[in-house]
Order: C-alpha cells, then sequence, then structure tokens
C-alpha cells in the first residue's frame, strides 16, 4: 500500500514544483533560477522537518512516503538544477553558474538542517 | 492537458524513485539516490537538447515527461537529508564526499547528456 502514498505525494509535489516554479517565474524574469532554488531550499525544510517527525514517532510511517519519499522528493528535483546550471554556464554567466549551485548546494544542506533542529526542538 | 500529463509524470517518476530506494541498505552508503540523480540529470539534459532544439515536441509531451517524470524522478532533499544522516552517524568524511560527488557528478553527467544529443543531431562539438 505504501508506494500508493509515494504516488500521491508524488503528483502532488510535482504539480506544486510546476505552479512555484511558474508563479516565481511570472514576477521575476532574472537570468537566476530563482524557482528551482526556492523549491529545493523550501523542500528540503520540510523533509528535514518529517524526518525527525516520524523518528520521533509523531507522524505515521504511511504519512511521511507520502509527504517525504512522494511529495518532498517529487517536490524538490535535481536533474532540473544540473540543466539550469547548463544553460547558466553556457550562456555566458558563470558567475552566476557558480553561485547557483554553491547556494542550492550549502543553502540546501542548512535549510534541511535547521528542518531537522524544528522537528526535534518544536512540534 | 498540461497539469494530467505533469501528474502521469510525476507519479511514474516518484514511483520509480521509490522502487529502487528500496533496494538501498538504511545506514549504507545512499548509493540508489546518487544512481537516480546522476541518471536523471543526464537523462534530462539529453531529453531537453533534443526537444528543443531537434524535435517539435507538444509543450503537454516535454513538461510531462520532462518535467513531470525526470523532475520527480531526481531529488534534491533526499540527497540533503542522506548527508545530515551520515553526519549524525558520525560519519563525516563520508557525508561530505557524497553530497559533493553527487553535485559535481551531476554537473558533468548534465554536460555528457548534452553532447551527447549534439552529437545525434550533428550540431558540432563542445558547445
Amino acid at each position: 500500500m505504501t508506494w500508493l502514498w509515494v504516488i500521491l505525494g508524488g503528483v502532488v509535489g510535482t504539480w506544486a514544483r510546476f505552479a512555484v516554479g511558474a508563479w516565481v517565474a511570472r514576477r521575476w524574469t532574472p537570468l537566476f533560477p530563482y524557482g528551482t532554488w526556492l523549491i529545493n531550499l523550501s523542500g528540503s525544510l520540510f523533509l528535514g522537518w518529517l524526518y525527525a517527525q516520524v523518528s520521533l514517532h509523531r507522524i505515521s510511517e504511511d504519512w511521511y512516503a507520502a509527504a517525504g519519499s512522494g511529495f518532498c522528493g517529487a517536490y524538490t528535483t535535481f536533474s532540473t538544477f544540473c540543466y539550469e546550471t547548463l544553460v547558466l554556464w553556457r550562456e555566458g554567466s558563470r558567475a552566476l553558474a557558480i553561485w547557483y549551485v554553491l547556494g542550492s548546494l550549502y543553502g540546501g544542506l542548512v535549510a534541511g538542517w535547521f528542518g531537522l533542529w524544528l522537528g526535534t526542538r518544536f512540534f | 492537458m498540461m497539469w494530467w500529463a505533469l501528474a502521469a509524470g510525476g507519479a511514474l517518476g516518484a514511483l520509480c524513485r521509490y522502487a529502487l530506494s528500496l533496494h538501498q541498505a538504511g545506514d549504507g552508503w545512499p548509493w540508489a539516490t546518487c544512481l537516480i540523480n546522476w541518471s536523471g540529470a543526464y537523462g534530462l539534459a539529453l531529453f531537453l537538447t533534443l526537444a528543443l532544439e531537434r524535435w517539435s515536441l507538444p509543450a503537454a509531451l516535454r513538461i510531462g515527461f520532462g518535467t513531470g517524470f525526470i523532475g520527480a524522478y531526481t531529488t534534491f532533499s533526499t540527497l540533503v537529508l542522506e548527508t545530515w544522516r551520515l553526519v549524525l552517524v558520525g560519519r563525516f568524511l563520508e557525508a561530505a564526499v557524497y553530497v559533493h560527488l553527487s553535485v559535481a557528478g551531476g554537473l558533468f553527467l548534465a554536460y555528457l547528456g548534452r553532447r551527447t544529443a549534439l552529437r545525434w543531431i550533428g550540431g558540432g562539438e563542445g558547445r
């Protein structure tokens, strides 16, 4: 049954990524991929919080499958991050490409740690 | 139409990722996520280069497969969480190697994916 929860979360996560990406792109039309950056950081924060919650048995394994493996897994994306870096690099903004990689990598790690911390200390 | 294509791609992508992750030992090296992210990075660059520069695919198909399937198949949040899980059990070196190797390998494979597509198109080298 778990795979059904993963599918459900996966569909909602994919929709959320598309909606947030489109929303950010409508507001700002910069070279820098703020949409994916924001998505990957917020998803890492949420997954960290969820993992703390399931480790402390505050949410069920089924919820974790839907919200963690399904939603967060599908909401955040690695392939688009790599592709956007490639496009940035190719189109001449090499400094921006490097900032994008560093900002996603270390920003994502900080966000994930903050989520874990929130999940163990509060809520 | 677009939303249904995204749903179908996203469902399949999440399911493939979940199926592969089941073969990963809970406390070992997260090789499944690494494999997923690397293959997806290569696949997306290959697909998008062909889709945007060679084929004239309907937008729903391009977004359903690229954004939906490959986007949901690969994951960033799990990479971050697995790095911290290694740190939490004191495997600092492995955590650092895992996260940096994932990103560096993904970027290199995306580059290779584009190169492969360009070779198929015949549109020049090294772009």
